[in-house]
């Protein structure tokens, strides 16, 4: 039985959750730890903390928060932002993490991505993919031009294919890829489906498809037209939009298996 | 009722502050812990384990908690293996060839058969074989758990396994030999069943019974 996945992103600056619009304009949303014991009363199947500042200054705090959550909260959750070393990885497993999430830091030392996995298992690496569609002047989109990969938050392009570099980051040891679309993120206008299928039928490892959502259909479309195997959302569930029990509801009638909500 | 000491092995790897969490909330003095002595006196024992099956056992050795485990498992007090931990517990493992295991549960750790993705990385329904079992009550009909996974355990005895779970095909998911409970999935994280699962071992932990009747009382 494969059962889809739904998980809210807490985007944590400085010990709180805050969610941008295409990575700028940030808004607060409130208390980590009481948002994710929210979400785990709500029937989320696991949470994503992203530290989006990630600055050396905030990291005993965000491994304090990490602590926290781990102490109240039991569902699995990730760790990404800011973690550039194996050491960094080992604290915050340590504190109570269940995987860690990395990505710039992988692009420029994918090495990174191996030594955790030879010390934590790929189990608890995530690979978290920032992928814009190439625009080529003169012509419309087409997929031929692929996804170029993007980092620092999605401020900057590297030139890597975001295809090839899923490859990659699974060869070394991913356990699992968190793909963002940067056309998409803030947007609310949907996944990028073209984008998670394509990246799906390359890699063997469950695909979690980010950015972009705006309707609990959304959710759908990307379990039934991205083939993803989790869905992450953050704003439609931190303002109360909807409920993790209302997606599930809607994804349930869509004829998709989920850990229904208590 | 005082608090049952609770031993969880700590020898080095992954996230096990989860586990000790959980099993204080359960009612616990849960310690992380490598002391042998204080595993010897603890009331109850828990080996957790992620990641891969020969890499597990050798930092396992290399603390010299492999002799810590058995002996614990031969005392007849409760012992409750967690994902690898569990798998430990097997003769050996299609993972790391040549590898051997803690012996406990006489069998073999084999990969999921193909056909869906590997690993399950998702929550399931347990489907429990053995509804009697004290390590089992009060998880509701059909508890969903979180399962990490790309092998599972296939004992020599098929008695032995307390529930499985269907991915792709039918899949190993517990098992309980005498004092030995061995979950596959992850019960400190898979929110209230779980945490009823982990009180359970608690509560037998906090007995002065043996085994077999605190399987009549519970």
């Amino acid at each position: 039985m494969r059962v889809a996945r739904i998980i809210p992103c807490l985007d944590v600056d400085a010990g709180r959750v805050v969610k941008g619009t295409n990575f700028v304009g940030l808004r607060d949303a409130g208390d980590p730890v009481e948002l994710a014991a929210r979400y785990d009363l709500e029937g989320a199947d696991e949470l994503v903390f992203l530290d989006i500042t990630a600055s050396s200054d905030n990291r005993d705090t965000t491994i304090d928060m990490v602590h926290r959550v781990a102490d109240q909260v039991y569902i699995p959750f990730t760790v990404g932002g800011g973690i550039r070393t194996l050491e960094d990885a080992r604290r915050m497993l340590r504190a109570g993490a269940d995987k860690v999430s990395v990505n710039t830091a992988a692009v420029d030392r994918p090495e990174l991505i191996s030594e955790i996995a030879a010390e934590f298992g790929v189990q608890c690496v995530v690979c978290a993919i920032d992928a814009k569609r190439r625009v080529v002047e003169g012509r419309p989109w087409v997929a031929a031009d692929g996804w170029e990969v993007y980092v620092h938050g999605g401020r900057t392009p590297t030139g890597r294919d975001a295809i090839e570099w899923a490859g990659e980051a699974v060869r070394r040891g991913a356990g699992e890829l968190l793909v963002t679309s940067m056309d998409r993120d803030g947007t609310r206008e949907g996944f990028d489906n073209e984008l998670m299928r394509v990246i799906g039928g390359a890699v063997s490892v469950p695909i979690v498809a980010s950015g972009g959502v705006g309707t609990l259909q959304h959710l759908v479309d990307g379990v039934l037209d991205g083939g993803a195997d989790a869905v992450l959302a953050a704003s439609i569930f931190h303002f109360q939009e909807h409920t993790v029990a209302e997606a599930k509801d809607v994804m349930a009638a869509a004829g998709i298996t989920v850990r229904p909500a208590d | 009722m005082t608090r049952p000491l609770v031993a969880v092995l700590d020898y080095g790897i992954g996230n096990l502050h989860s586990a000790q969490k959980a099993l204080e909330r359960g009612g616990a003095d849960a310690r992380l812990t490598a002391d042998r002595s204080l595993i010897a006196d603890a009331d109850g024992v828990v080996l957790p384990g992620v990641g891969a099956f020969g890499a597990c056992m050798d930092a396992l050795r290399r603390v010299g908690l492999d002799e810590a485990a058995a002996d614990a498992v031969s005392s007849g007090r409760p012992f409750l293996g967690i994902c690898v931990g569990m798998q430990m517990l097997f003769s050996a493992s299609e993972e790391d060839d040549g590898a051997v295991g803690l012996g406990i549960i006489p069998g073999v750790v084999r990969w999921i058969p193909p056909g869906p993705k590997i690993p399950q990385m998702q929550w399931n329904v347990l489907h429990i074989s053995q509804p009697a079992d004290p390590m089992l009550q009060h998880l509701g009909d059909e508890p969903w758990v979180y399962f990490v996974h790309s092998l599972h355990g296939v004992p020599d005895d098929p008695g032995v396994v307390a529930a499985t779970v269907e991915y792709g095909s039918t899949l190993n998911a517990a098992f309980r030999l005498d004092n030995v409970f061995a979950a596959q999935f992850h019960p400190e994280k898979s929110s209230r069943p779980g945490l009823a699962l982990l009180s359970n071992f608690v509560r037998i932990c906090a007995s002065p019974r043996s085994a077999d009747d605190r399987e009549v009382s519970a």
